[in-house]
């Protein structure tokens, strides 16, 4: 059978995603199930998690560049986002007739509007804090986009019409279950499209071997610079649909913690793996909730404690303990359920793993 | 001119506090080209040693008093916990990844970062606590420049500690042990130096200097709780990134650089930018020396 062209296999992978959510966000709503907006909170806090995650291993994992800012991109998606919407967009879709098919229309593009602008927003500080990458290295560059994130962090905290320290109330609730998993989807078609394309193979070639990359005439700082574009942008997205989901932002959810969460699904999936970084977005989002029953067991002195964060900590050293190259080492999910060999068709060393510096 | 002076003094007060828990930051690093992030956790750990110990001591002192013995006991017992704490985590969580991704340890490390951070909340409880007073404070007045013989024992500490510890690097037989390991792990290990004892100790030294600075930052801002470690870690690590990473002089320098600037931010009308500051000082240096200010610059090999 011919294959068919690209851009048809793409639009049929969306359209049975589409398809396949909005069923999904039907079926989920009919769910007779008690506290069914707590799982549905943690359903779609988890697609965040998983944009995030396969986003920052398109910095950290394909190309190699080792970025530590991730929250602070997130943040900057965010925050403009939700501006837009309180001071703009919101009023407009007020002013329309309310529950009307107009309404529901006007609120969903006005949505995808903000998603793009903090997205793209995003993209320009990704830019920013990717020039620098031209110079630095490894962990230099670690430290310096992990103090983007701060500055990102400190200057929100000091900007009165975002709220500041009193965080920014009054987002409308307009992002669900659909979009935050469309995005998540499309994130995950986008880095698979990569890893196959010339982009991709030159973001591997600079991970590896950036002197030979270099003298193979790879243009590293574009690409490298590229890699951050792409990776702040999606992360800006799911910072706004955040935005539109939790109804508030305050600086103190972005800091680096999160940064170093996100980082942690990464590297717990398998660097450069896109079902890794799923698989581990799911376990890190889901093991400090399935933890909360723990409270209940503490004994006698302990008892009222909630020890779920130390045992998700335990969990996450132990994890890495016993999987060093991550869940998946640099395998996709189906390669290591039919035993396959990876596409370079011999079994690759994983202890080597990227080169960080 | 007082300002200037003020500000001055208590720059190096607290960039001393930065230098000593860079050191540890900056050792670790130089050797196993590890971001320890849970070093600033590690120090934190020391304060809440120092804040028990010390509640003993003065709960159980004859006349109530602290004498400066007992100080000297409490800041003992804090690097004995927080010695004993580097020996493990480097041999729990850190060991077993030798040989593995480097960044596999580096997410290790955030674990136990976490660890440090949510057992502190499960153990002292998230509450801040106030530090005892383990010397009595006094008012010094340098002809309108105030400050408290805290801040000259924070000084001294330190300084005793840094002299210390250039003295262990630069004339001792383990510091000479400890350079070979971190300018090639392997050529070491082949000369017959045991590089996984070396390892070890040089854990040992860095978390009992960030006992130091615990016990030093209990003394001079007495409010501790279990998050206290995040900031100070980090400004550290800035500090000794800033210095070049893996040299000792470098962190002591970075460490009073960052303290001081932030001083003068801190006392100037952008004081609400005071935590970013350190990052911005940083972002700059980088762009010009990408290797720190007394970091080597590593030519890649082909």
């Amino acid at each position: 059978m011919e294959r068919l062209p690209w851009w048809l296999r793409d639009l049929i992978y969306l359209a049975f995603l589409v398809g396949l959510l909005i069923a999904l966000s039907y079926g989920l709503d009919a769910l007779p199930i008690s506290g069914m907006a707590y799982y549905n909170r943690i359903i779609v806090l988890m697609g965040i998690n998983i944009t995030l995650a396969v986003s920052l291993n398109i910095i950290n994992g394909h190309a190699g560049q080792f970025s530590l800012g991730h929250a602070g991109f997130m943040a900057i998606g965010a925050y403009f986002a939700a501006f837009l919407t309180i001071t703009y967009l919101s009023p407009y879709v007020d002013k329309l007739p309310s529950d009307s098919t107009q309404q529901w229309i006007a609120q969903n593009t006005l949505l995808l509007v903000a998603v793009i602008a903090g997205g793209t927003f995003a993209a320009i500080a990704g830019y920013l804090v990717g020039l620098p990458s031209l110079r630095l290295r490894g962990d230099y560059l670690a430290i310096v986009t992990l103090g983007f994130g701060e500055i990102i962090r400190v200057l929100i905290l000091n900007i009165d019409q975002i709220g500041a320290a009193r965080g920014l109330s009054g987002i409308p609730k307009w992002s669900n279950f659909f979009w935050v998993y469309l995005l998540a989807g499309i994130t995950i078609l986008i880095s698979w499209r990569l890893v196959n394309s010339s982009v991709g193979r030159a973001f591997l070639a600079v991970r590896e071997d950036q002197i030979a990359a270099e003298s193979m005439g790879v243009d590293t700082t574009k690409y490298k610079v590229k890699a951050f574009i792409m990776g702040s942008f999606l992360a800006g997205a799911a910072g706004a649909l955040y935005a539109h989901f939790m109804m508030y932002l305050n600086p103190t959810m972005f800091t680096f913690d999160k940064s170093f969460i996100v980082l942690a699904m990464v590297v717990l999936g398998g660097l450069g793996s896109i079902s890794g970084s799923v698989v581990a977005a799911i376990i890190l989002t889901f093991l400090p909730e399935g933890l909360r029953g723990a409270k209940d067991f503490m004994p006698g002195a302990l008892a009222g404690k909630d020890p779920r964060m130390l045992i998700y900590s335990i969990m996450l050293i132990v994890l890495m303990l016993t999987r060093p190259q991550g869940l998946l080492g640099r395998r996709e999910l189906w390669e290591v359920l039919t035993r396959r060999k990876d596409s370079t068709g011999g079994k690759r060393d994983e202890k080597s793993g990227p080169p960080v510096s | 001119m007082q300002t200037l002076l003020q500000n001055l003094l208590n720059g190096i007060a607290a960039g001393s506090i930065y230098a000593l828990i860079a050191l540890g930051y900056t050792m670790v690093y130089g050797i196993l080209k590890l971001i320890n992030f849970a070093h600033g956790d590690v120090f934190m750990l020391g304060s809440f040693v120092g804040y028990y110990a010390g509640g003993y001591f003065s709960r159980h002192s004859p006349n109530g008093q602290m004498a400066f013995g007992y100080a000297a006991i409490v800041m003992l017992l804090a690097m004995l916990v927080c010695g004993l704490f580097g020996y493990l985590n480097e041999r729990i969580a850190y060991r077993p990844l030798r040989n593995a991704p480097r960044i596999a340890s580096l997410i290790t490390a955030i674990g136990v970062s976490f660890f440090l951070e949510y057992g502190g909340q499960f153990v002292f409880g998230p509450d801040p606590k106030f530090f005892p007073t383990l010397v009595e404070k006094h008012l010094l007045n340098f002809s309108g420049v105030v400050t408290t013989n805290y801040q000259l024992i924070v000084l001294g500490v330190a300084l005793v500690f840094m002299a210390l510890l250039q003295y262990i690097v630069y004339g001792t037989k383990f510091g000479r042990a400890m350079r070979a390991v971190s300018y090639n792990f392997e050529t070491a290990s082949l000369m017959g130096i045991p590089t996984d004892r070396v390892i070890s100790i040089t854990f040992v030294i860095g978390s009992m200097l960030a006992a130091v600075a615990g016990i030093l930052y209990g003394l001079a801002y007495p409010k501790i709780d279990p998050l206290m470690g995040i900031m100070p870690g980090l400004k550290a690590f800035v500090a000794a990134v800033l210095g070049g990473i893996g040299n000792v002089p470098g962190a002591v320098v970075g460490g009073l650089v960052i303290g001081i600037i932030e001083a003068f931010v801190g006392g100037s009308s952008f004081s609400n930018y005071r935590d970013a500051i350190a990052f911005v000082i940083l972002i700059v240096i980088l762009l010009f020396r990408p290797s720190g200010l007394f970091g080597k610059y590593q030519a890649e090999k082909v």
